[in-house]
């Protein structure tokens, strides 16, 4: 009985058809394009403020160079965001939370922000690998260790991001067959159940959106180092 | 002739398979549909000058149901009397 709560995350398939690209595709639907109005309506103005906010926030500390991944970071960001709220819907399916996915993000924008430091500055990012005012003795163990800690970044993003997903989605499911099964037996503590699945999923929602954050975030800092 | 030009919703019930008839149904033609329905959705309930959650909440409230029947086969073999 317990495999059948993973059976949400499979990959859903109607008649052969991989539905993971609709789901994937669903939350540029509900992004409207900004005409060239000056005053536009709710929805439009809502969008650009939150856009505006989220680049602004991400693109501060980074310096002049860095502003060309302005794009790439907010539409990541925006991206990551529709998906996991809509996750948090009845029945929908989240793409977010296929580590296949995540790491199909994660990787190439890590490699991407180690190449360009190994590209235009390789002594600085290489000087990363070791902080300043180590002993000396320590020195070799320490560059070892740092060169692990920058190789599981790309791992660490991923599968922060599906992990976190992953185990929300399981607790709403498992919390909500608890209420159920408790409703027809000790219907006080059902109530306490769903008491507990109301803060859950407020707590759901919370996650959705610090998880894109935190991996955009991420992201630039890691460009930041390099950049 | 006037059929193509004249939508969906002005069709009466018995000249239906006629308007069947004059419909494209290669790829670019249902493609175009689709485009068409969405243009005519999002313009009418989401595109407003003054909106509100209603045109949104319609879509996703669609969504829910469209994932629920994409789902249906695989949920109702849950059984959902598990034993304590």
């Amino acid at each position: 009985m317990n495999l059948s709560f993973f059976d949400q995350f499979s990959s859903p398939c109607l008649l052969g058809i991989p539905l993971i690209l609709l789901a994937t595709l669903f939350p540029a639907l509900l992004l409207p394009a900004p005409n060239n109005r000056w005053i536009t309506n709710r929805l439009t103005t809502l969008q650009l403020w939150c856009i505006n906010l989220i680049t602004k926030q991400l693109m501060i500390p980074l310096n002049k160079t860095g502003h060309k991944w302005a794009m790439v970071l907010s539409s990541l960001m925006i991206f990551l965001l529709l998906i996991n709220l809509l996750g948090l819907l009845p029945y929908t399916f989240t793409p977010t939370t296929q580590l296949s996915m995540n790491m199909a993000l994660a990787f190439p924008l890590w490699l991407a922000t180690l190449l360009i430091g190994l590209r235009n500055q390789p002594s600085t990012s290489l000087g990363h690998l070791l902080p300043e005012g180590t002993p000396t003795p320590l020195i070799p163990a320490l560059i070892l260790i740092e060169t692990t800690s920058l190789l599981i970044r790309p791992l660490a993003l991923g599968v922060r991001l599906t992990a976190n997903l992953t185990a929300g989605h399981l607790l709403i499911q498992l919390i909500s067959t608890a209420t159920i099964a408790l409703l027809s037996i000790m219907p006080s503590v059902s109530i306490l159940t769903s008491i507990i699945l109301l803060l859950l999923t407020m707590l759901e929602v919370a996650v959705a959106m610090i998880q894109a954050y935190v991996f955009v975030l991420l992201l630039s800092l890691y460009l930041q180092e390099n950049i | 002739g006037s059929l193509s030009e004249r939508c969906l919703m002005d069709m009466r019930l018995g000249e239906l398979p006629m308007w069947l008839a004059t419909c494209d149904f290669s790829p670019q033609g249902l493609l175009g549909g689709v485009q068409k329905a969405w243009s005519s959705y999002y313009n009418k309930y989401i595109n407003v000058k003054r909106g509100g959650p209603a045109g949104i909440s319609m879509l996703l409230a669609g969504y829910c149901l469209l994932s629920y029947g994409w789902n249906y086969q695989h949920i109702s073999k849950i059984s959902f009397l598990v034993s304590i």
